[in-house]
């Protein structure tokens, strides 16, 4: 049941704390995300450098790096994804426990960034797995992260627990696995998981 | 059965054993009733830092492995020893000269016989 926002506001004030089952279960689960100890390229020394004393990630409650994906509720893919790589990103992200979030950080973890013209790097991570923030930045300072991470913790906390739009884990209907591709001989096998990533409409594609 | 001196601490190990079984009771309930499983093939295998995991995780290993174990604790043990002796060397008496001679012989014995036994051909 939600509750007026003005009236919550009014009652803060008077000292009476007014929250709702949603609320609460969504402030816990953003309130403690823990990262996997997981870094790809450059832009890991920026995610390492968010995690130390100057920019303090732990301020938000993810400065738990767990170097084990079971006990892992954020990936952070910090970096160019060579096609080498991807199958074991995509197999680590099935691996982790639901609830699970995935930030896309730098113009390569994005869209493949300098790279994209390379025959052997994968052109954005969102072709596999579903991506909940996207990071501009090549490399994106530690700000940067922490602007991300904000931003998903907004998500978090804006998602209902039942109906439409809620979060995968609580929808038994959806699916918990993303097929892992294979080493093909020209490119990856699929070249992308349909059902994250529809593919765009261009001049050479269209039906 | 209250006036028994052992009563106050019956009820304390109760309390103490509840304290630290009830809360892994209530996570085991909380994963069981609320937590949203969902296993799949792919989830459930094992983990190998993201690569398919080759074989069996119980592997024996050569043994080898064990003799190559024992013989390196022994000149580890006499490294450790070896270093005081050897700083201590020119103040040092005859007795505890003998005495520091009769470890290494017995360890180099050792040696000599893991040597002719052909424990140092690997095989």
């Amino acid at each position: 049941m939600a509750v007026d926002e003005k009236l919550k506001i009014e009652l803060g004030k008077q000292g009476v704390l007014v929250t709702t089952l949603q609320e609460l279960y969504n402030w816990g689960r953003r309130s403690s995300v823990w990262p996997m100890n997981f870094g790809l390229a450059c832009c890991a020394i920026e995610m390492i450098a968010t995690t130390m004393a100057r920019y303090d990630i732990a301020r938000f409650g993810a400065e738990v790096f767990r170097p084990s994906p079971r006990q892992a509720d954020m990936m952070i893919i910090s970096g160019t994804v060579t096609k080498k790589m991807a199958p074991q990103v995509v197999r680590l992200y099935n691996q982790m426990g639901e609830p699970r979030y995935v930030i896309a950080m730098g113009a390569c973890a994005i869209s493949g960034g300098p790279f994209k013209q390379g025959y052997n790097v994968l052109k954005g991570i969102d072709r596999y797995i579903p991506v909940d923030v996207h990071i501009p930045g090549c490399p994106p300072r530690p700000e940067a992260l922490l602007e991300a991470f904000i931003t998903l913790q907004k998500k978090i906390d804006a998602q209902p627990l039942t109906g439409e739009g809620r979060p995968r884990f609580l929808d038994a209907e959806a699916p918990g696995e993303f097929p892992v591709p294979d080493q093909g001989q020209h490119d990856l096998e699929p070249p992308s998981n349909r059902s994250v990533w529809p593919v765009p409409i261009t001049l050479g594609n269209r039906e | 059965m209250a006036s028994n001196p052992y009563f106050a601490l019956t009820v304390l190990f109760v309390v103490a054993l509840g304290f630290g079984l009830a809360p892994l009771g209530l996570a085991w309930l909380w994963a069981k009733i609320f937590s949203p499983a969902k296993p799949n093939e792919l989830k459930n295998a094992t983990y190998e830092c993201g690569l398919v995991s080759k074989g069996d995780a119980w592997v024996q290993f050569h043994s080898g492995y064990y003799l190559y174990a024992i013989i390196f604790l022994i000149f580890d043990v006499e490294a450790v020893f070896l270093l005081p002796f050897a700083a201590a060397f020119t103040g040092l008496s005859l007795a505890p000269c003998l005495a520091m001679l009769v470890f290494l012989l017995l360890l180099v014995e050792g040696l000599a016989w893991a040597w002719a036994k052909g424990v140092l051909t690997w095989a």
